[in-house]
C-alpha cells in the first residue's frame, strides 16, 4: 500500500497510457470485424475460410508478432502503434466469429418482412441487420475488451509503456507491491471498460432487455477466453 | 387488378411450387388463396411484390408486368402483412407503422401523425405508440402489422397467413376487424391461409390450390359449396360432411337447422 501511495502519479499515468493503447485497438478490431463477419454470414462459401484465417491470428505467439510486425508496419518495435496493430489483430481473431454469429442471429422473419415492405439492401443493413445484431456484437466486444486490456501489458517486454511496465519493473527491482498493483489496476480497468460498454449498449439499444440467460452466456464466453 | 398469366415457379432444387397458373384477382375485393402446405399459395402471393420471381409467365398489376418494375419501388407501393407480424423489434410501434412512408422520404412529423391515425383505424390505443413490439400481445402486434401495411394507403394489401399464430378468440376478433376495415377501405386484398373457414369468412373470391401449385377452383364461397369443381375441392371444403351439410327439422313448430352430426346451427328465418 505504501508503494502505491508514493507512486500514485506513475500508476495514474500508466493507466491513461494503457487506455490509449487498448481503446483504439478495441474500436479498430470492432470496426474491421463487422464487415468481415457480415461477409462470412452473407456468403456461405467464404465463411469457413474467413473465420479460420481470422481465428488463426490468435495462434501467433504474441511476442513473436510484436517482434515481426515492424517488418510490415515500418514502425520500430518500441512504437505504441506497433502494439496497437498487434492488439487489433488479436481483437479481430476474437470477435470475427461472434460478428458472423451476430448477423446469423437476426431473425429471418424480420429480415424478410423488411425486404417485403421495401427496404433496399443498403438501408436494410444499417436500419435492420446491424442494430439487431447489436446485442450479440456487444457480447463479442466485451470479450475483446477483457482480452485486449490484459494483452496490452505484454508491450512492456518490447519496450512499450503500459500497466505491464509495473510487472517488469517490479520483477527487476523485486517490489512485490508494484507487481500486485499492476495486476489489480489492469483488472479494474478491464471491468470498468466492460461496464462502460454495457452502459453504452443500453443507451444505443433502448429496446434491448438483456435476459438472465444472455448475461450468463456472455459471462461464459469471457471465462472461455480467459481459460485459453 | 392483378393478373397471373401462365405463371410457373420451379425452385433451383427442382420442385415445382406453382405450375401454369392463370387467374384474375379483381380490384377492391378480397381474394383468399387457400390450400395445404406445399400448394404454392404463399409463393403465388410473393410473386405479386417480387419477393419471388416466376420462372415462367407474367404477373401483371393494372396491365403492367411487375418484372419491369424495380422491386424496391414496387414493394413500397404494396401493403404487406405477415405471420408473427414481422415487426422490427428495435423500433417503437409508431416508427414501425411509419417505416415505409419514412423510406419513401415523407417527413418524420407527418409520418408520425399519420401513424397515430392508423393506430385508431386498426383499433389500437394511441398510448401504445411508444412501446416496443415485444411489450405488446400477439393480437396487438398483428394489428400494428396491419397498420403498417396500410401506412402508404396502398391499393393492394398482401396478407400472408397474418392470423395464423394467434389464439382462436383473438383470431376471430382480428377477422371481424379486417372485414370492417375492408368494408371502409375497399382495398384489393390478397390473403393466404390454410384454414378453409377463414377463407370462406373473408373471401369474396376463394382460390383453392392443390399440391404442386395447381388451382383447383376459383369462385365465390357459395359457388364452391354449391358446385365443387372436383372431389378434391369437395373433400377440402367438407361439402359432403359435418357442419357444411345442413338439414331442417321441426322443433316445437319452429324450423331448426342442424348439421350432419345433428348439432343445431340456427333457426330458419321465416
Amino acid at each position: 500500500m505504501k508503494w502505491l501511495w508514493s507512486n500514485l502519479d506513475l500508476v495514474g499515468e500508466l493507466t491513461l497510457v494503457h487506455l490509449a493503447l487498448s481503446v483504439p485497438a478495441i474500436i479498430l478490431s470492432f470496426v474491421i470485424s463487422v464487415p468481415i463477419g457480415w461477409v462470412a454470414h452473407r456468403y456461405r462459401w467464404s465463411r469457413g475460410v474467413l473465420l479460420s484465417l481470422c481465428g488463426l491470428l490468435y495462434a501467433i505467439p504474441s511476442l513473436a508478432l510484436l517482434i515481426a510486425l515492424p517488418i510490415f508496419t515500418g514502425q520500430r518495435t518500441t512504437s505504441p502503434i506497433n502494439l496497437v496493430v498487434a492488439l487489433t489483430l488479436y481483437g479481430i481473431a476474437v470477435i470475427v466469429r461472434t460478428a458472423a454469429d451476430a448477423f446469423d442471429a437476426v431473425e429471418p422473419d424480420v429480415r424478410q418482412s423488411a425486404t417485403a415492405i421495401g427496404y433496399a439492401s443498403f438501408s436494410r443493413f444499417w436500419g435492420v441487420e446491424l442494430p439487431l445484431a447489436g446485442p450479440v456484437l456487444l457480447s463479442g466486444i466485451r470479450v475483446v475488451i477483457v482480452s485486449t486490456v490484459s494483452l496490452a501489458t505484454i508491450g512492456a517486454v518490447t519496450g512499450v509503456q503500459s500497466l505491464g511496465s509495473l510487472f517488469t519493473d517490479g520483477l527487476q527491482r523485486g517490489i512485490q507491491a508494484e507487481i500486485i498493483t499492476g495486476i489489480v489496476v489492469t483488472m479494474a480497468l478491464a471491468i470498468g471498460l466492460d461496464w462502460a460498454s454495457v452502459a453504452i449498449g443500453r443507451l444505443v439499444m433502448p429496446w434491448w432487455r438483456p435476459s438472465r440467460a444472455q448475461r450468463r452466456r456472455s459471462l461464459e464466453r469471457v471465462e472461455q477466453v480467459d481459460a485459453s | 387488378m392483378i393478373e397471373f398469366r401462365g405463371v410457373s415457379k420451379r425452385f433451383p432444387d427442382g420442385t415445382l411450387a406453382v405450375s401454369d397458373v392463370d387467374i384474375v384477382i379483381p380490384p377492391r375485393k378480397t381474394t383468399v388463396l387457400v390450400g395445404s402446405s406445399g400448394s404454392g399459395k404463399t409463393t403465388l402471393l410473393r410473386m405479386i411484390n417480387r419477393m419471388v420471381d416466376p420462372t415462367g409467365g407474367q404477373v401483371l398489376i393494372d396491365g403492367t408486368d411487375v418484372a419491369t418494375v424495380d422491386p424496391v419501388v414496387l414493394r413500397r407501393g404494396i401493403g404487406y402483412v405477415m405471420q408473427n407480424s414481422g415487426l422490427l423489434p428495435h423500433r417503437k410501434v409508431i416508427d414501425n407503422v411509419a417505416t415505409v412512408p419514412l423510406l419513401r422520404g415523407v417527413r418524420k412529423r407527418e409520418a408520425h401523425a399519420r401513424a397515430l391515425e392508423l393506430l385508431d383505424t386498426v383499433g389500437l390505443d394511441r398510448s401504445l405508440a411508444d412501446k416496443y413490439p415485444s411489450q405488446l400481445s400477439g393480437g396487438q402486434q398483428q394489428r400494428v402489422g396491419v397498420a403498417r401495411g396500410l401506412a402508404v394507403d396502398p391499393n393492394i394489401l398482401l396478407m400472408d397467413e397474418p392470423f395464423g399464430a394467434v389464439d382462436p378468440i383473438v383470431r376471430s376478433e382480428l377477422q371481424q376487424e379486417l372485414l370492417r376495415l375492408q368494408g371502409e377501405l375497399g382495398k384489393t386484398v390478397v390473403f393466404v391461409t390454410h384454414d378453409i373457414d377463414e377463407a370462406f369468412l373473408l373471401g369474396d373470391q376463394v382460390v383453392i390450390m392443390q399440391q404442386g401449385g395447381h388451382i383447383s377452383q376459383a369462385a365465390s364461397p357459395a359457388e364452391i359449396l354449391a358446385n365443387p369443381a372436383d372431389d378434391f375441392v369437395a373433400d377440402f371444403v367438407g361439402a359432403n360432411r359435418g357442419k357444411r351439410v345442413l338439414h331442417v327439422t321441426e322443433v316445437d313448430g319452429r324450423r331448426v337447422v342442424v348439421d350432419d352430426d345433428g348439432r343445431a346451427a340456427g333457426v330458419l328465418a321465416s
